[in-house]
This record gives C-alpha cells, structure tokens and sequence, in this order.
C-alpha cells in the first residue's frame, strides 16, 4: 500500500537535518547514514550519501533520476557470486 | 513483433499509394487496424485485443464509448472501422508501448537500484521466490550434474 500524500514522503530525521545543514553552508561531504528506508528528496540531489549495507557503507552519488526512491534500492545486501563449485570429481 | 509491426506500417503506406495491386497482395489477411490485422471471422470484442495494449477491459470499453454492437469484424462498415480506427490511436499501443515500457526499464537499469539490477540479471523484481518457480523470466530448467 502507498504511503498517504498527506504525510509526505519519509526521511530520517537526522538524515534531513544533516542535508539541511550542508546544503546551507554550500559543502559536500560524504555523510554516512543506517537509514535505509528514507525517501530521496530534491535537496539530496548532488550529494554523496554512504549506504549501509549491514556490513559496510556504501557511497552513492545523487543524481536526479532516482528522486523518489529509497536509499536501500541502492545499496545491495546480498552479494550472490555463483554457485560453489563441485569438488567432488576432483577428490576422486 | 515489432518487425511485423512495421511491416504492416509500411504496407499501409503502400495501399493508400498503390490500391489495386496492394489489395490484390493482402486479399487473404484481414481488417487493418492501429497497425495489424485483426481476425474478420471474430467478434470485436475478442478481435480487438490482437493489438498490443488492448485487453479485455479496453476493448469492451472502446464498443461502449463508440455504442458499436459486438459484432463480427467482417460485418463493419467502412464508417464504423474509420471511427474505430480513431478510438483506437487514442491509446498507448503496439511499438509506441513496448517503447515506453523499455524506457522506463533503461532508466531502472542506468540509476541501477534494486529493480534495475534484477532486470539485468532477468530475475524478478518485486521479491518473489526465486528457489523454485519463476521460471518465465529464468527460462527453460538446466540440469545440474550430480544433483538428482
């Protein structure tokens, strides 16, 4: 279900402080977040925002067209790389 | 598909242009519209949605907004296929929505989340099971040695 308009779209409080307050300054820096399921606004666009992953952080640049996706989408928590190998001819 | 397509378009050019000899060339195949041939032996609300973009509901919808009876294609008149013809150019259909359906996956696939990653690797993308199943999207099974 979709999240109702009147609430508007969800970000971390911190999240948008810490924007608020570059943005204001006119700096760039990397900020790292946990916050996964926020929202990426208009005003985080140009930004470089470090993603946990649950084991490390993520840097990801902004840029316009991911405005209204979460900031999860982008950093993966899976890393599949292909099934095992099976040794078991080669113990023979 | 989108090879038929064009072919149809182009063979439309032909027949405005060329009558004789492009009715001649089309004698066997059907009524044209929004760029294929639909079946003349069905009725219209199941030959309509030959065209890609149209389904049930659409096609139903298209005789209800026009107060065309559901008859059989062949039966039209050349003002009802032209009314229809119009209805029809209305919608998103055929090439011009594959085109707007691969737009929006290009986009999902360059910003690279979640959804376009899965579009790359063509497995699906709204977190169904993977384990078994899905097999529409990973195609035909491939037998693994030593696992029986």
């Amino acid at each position: 279900m979709t999240r109702s308009l009147k609430k508007n779209p969800f970000v971390a409080n911190h999240l948008l402080v810490k924007i608020e307050k570059l943005n204001m300054r006119g700096e760039k820096e990397i900020i790292v977040t946990w916050s996964r399921a926020s929202t990426i606004i208009p005003t985080m666009i140009g930004h470089t925002i470090a993603i946990h992953n649950g084991k490390e952080h993520l840097p990801i640049y902004i840029t316009d067209r991911m405005v209204g996706h979460k900031l999860g989408e982008f950093a993966p928590t899976l890393n599949f790389r292909g099934h095992a190998r099976n040794d078991n001819r080669s113990r023979r | 598909m989108n090879l038929l397509s064009k072919i149809a378009n182009s063979t439309k050019n032909l027949q405005s242009s060329l009558p004789s000899i492009s009715s001649f060339f089309f004698r066997g195949l059907s009524i044209r519209v929004g760029g294929v041939e639909i079946p003349d032996n069905k009725r219209l609300e199941y030959s309509l949605q030959y065209i890609h973009g149209i389904g049930r509901t659409r096609a139903r919808q298209i005789l209800c907004d026009l107060n065309i009876q559901n008859k059989i294609t062949n039966d039209l008149s050349a003002k009802e296929l032209i009314t229809i013809r119009d209805e029809v150019s209305k919608y998103l259909i055929q090439g011009d929505l594959r085109r707007f359906n691969d737009l929006n996956i290009k986009r999902l696939e360059d910003i690279q989340c979640y959804r376009g990653i899965r579009h790359i690797q063509g497995l699906p993308c709204r977190g169904q099971r993977t384990k078994t199943n899905s097999r529409t999207l990973k195609g035909k099974r491939v037998p693994i040695a030593g696992k029986n």
